[in-house]
């Protein structure tokens, strides 16, 4: 539940980041910070009370896989939460990096980073 | 003012929906009944400890596959955005160089005229004068064109040292965490993250290091397309629902490492592409394009 709450509020606080803040490269930390809260969420989302990683290791030493799946339901975290955030930090990695490229690029071209001197960006 | 308001409504309606989300939700008691299947398919059908692993790779590997695509594009466009971005820098160097040159011969030869039409000193003279304060602002230009383009300090001896001792037990580590991605914690996209951070302490520490770019794409084309062309395997030799699906070879043991079918293969390529991703996007940021 804390984890949830987190979540949430980092959300709001790089949605607000993204619509006041001037600077570009602000912005991005913006994102990036959205970015962490939706992990957690996800991770809140797919937590079971008591439950482990979604890892079977120590939980049985014979070679009975089926029976170690059965024994492991009880006590694991949901996998596919896990395996979502586990993707989505990579690829929000390289997405922050384009969107830094994209400020890099502008700053060459006008010497700025503050979102107003980009008028004719507009829509 | 309107625009704080619009900004305090937008934030306020997120929050709504979040708490929407938060406020009829309680932490699960058990699994669902699709995260137990996964769970219990990851052990019993796979033949894996890592259920994690059985999503990424195999249950999602759809997903997966789309994943690694907007990697591959994100990418692309790091590179496009930097390589555009410093050829047109260079074309306006060069045509700052040919506006300054041009004033400043205009006024040597104005400077040679003068002396002539003075008349005090010999035309040779003048010519060489001529000729030195030329030389002068090309000189003075070229030193101005060089120092435009940033030089690199040398790394420090302690960021040195540390890369040559640290450099190949990181690469190390990456390649163990990505071929043990089915038994333990990690994977491919972990393994290559490690990886890549590697060669990023690699081009700190040293100023002419420069990364084979065809190396870089070679490797990551080749990954992409052996990833496909795994899954194209289970498509043709298991049946038409299988795509991706690992079991085509040999399950093995349970907990060995070559075990779970062609999941540690797959999620190896998934590790080498993500490395040679990342590390061509730390490659293109350090030369910024220039020349490949």
């Amino acid at each position: 539940m804390i984890l949830l709450i987190t979540g949430m509020l980092l959300i709001l606080a790089g949605i607000w980041a993204i619509l006041v803040k001037k600077d570009i490269i602000r912005m991005i930390i913006g994102f990036t910070v959205v970015d962490t809260g939706v992990h957690l969420l996800i991770v809140a989302i797919g937590y079971v009370k008591g439950g482990t990683a979604p890892i079977i290791d120590r939980a049985v030493s014979t070679a009975d896989a089926s029976f170690a799946g059965l024994q492991a339901i009880s006590k694991v975290v949901d996998p596919v939460p896990s395996a979502l955030v586990l993707t989505a930090i990579v690829i929000g990695l390289a997405v922050t990096g384009l969107m830094l490229a994209y400020a890099v690029r502008l700053n060459k071209a006008t010497g700025s980073t503050n979102i107003d001197d980009h008028e004719e960006q507009k829509w | 003012m309107i625009k704080y308001l619009l900004v305090f409504a937008a934030i306020l309606g997120m929050g709504w929906i979040l708490w929407q989300l938060g406020v009829e939700f309680q932490t699960a008691q058990e699994l669902n009944p699709l995260a137990s299947e996964y769970v219990r398919g990851s052990t019993s059908d796979l033949n894996m400890p890592n259920a994690v692993t059985a999503v990424v790779v195999s249950y999602r590997g759809l997903d997966t596959l789309g994943e690694v695509t907007v990697l591959f594009l994100a990418t692309a466009g790091i590179g496009f955005l930097l390589k555009r971005k410093k050829r047109s820098a260079g074309l306006e160097i060069d045509d700052a160089d040919g506006a300054a040159n041009v004033p400043v011969c205009d006024e040597s030869a104005l400077a040679g005229l003068e002396f002539d039409a003075t008349g005090t000193t010999d035309p040779q003279n003048n010519l060489s004068n001529s000729l030195s304060s030329l030389s002068n602002s090309v000189v003075k230009n070229e030193t101005l064109s060089s120092s435009a383009v940033k030089t690199r300090t040398e790394g420090s001896e302690i960021l040195k040292t540390g890369s040559n001792l640290l450099v190949p037990m990181i690469v190390v580590l990456g390649i163990y965490i990505f071929t043990h991605g089915h038994l333990s914690p990690g994977g491919g996209f972990q393994g290559g993250v490690v990886i890549a951070s590697g060669i990023l302490m690699l081009i700190m520490a040293e100023v002419r290091f420069h990364l084979s770019h065809l190396l870089l794409h070679i490797s990551e084309s080749l990954s992409g397309l052996a990833y496909v062309a795994m899954g194209l395997a289970g498509l043709i030799l298991l049946g038409v629902h299988h795509f991706l699906d690992p079991r085509y070879l040999l399950a093995g043991k349970f907990l060995a490492l070559f075990s779970a079918g062609a999941v540690p293969v797959i999620y190896s390529l998934i590790g080498i592409k993500v490395g040679s991703e990342l590390a061509s996007v730390l490659a293109s940021i350090q030369h910024e394009g220039e020349d490949l």
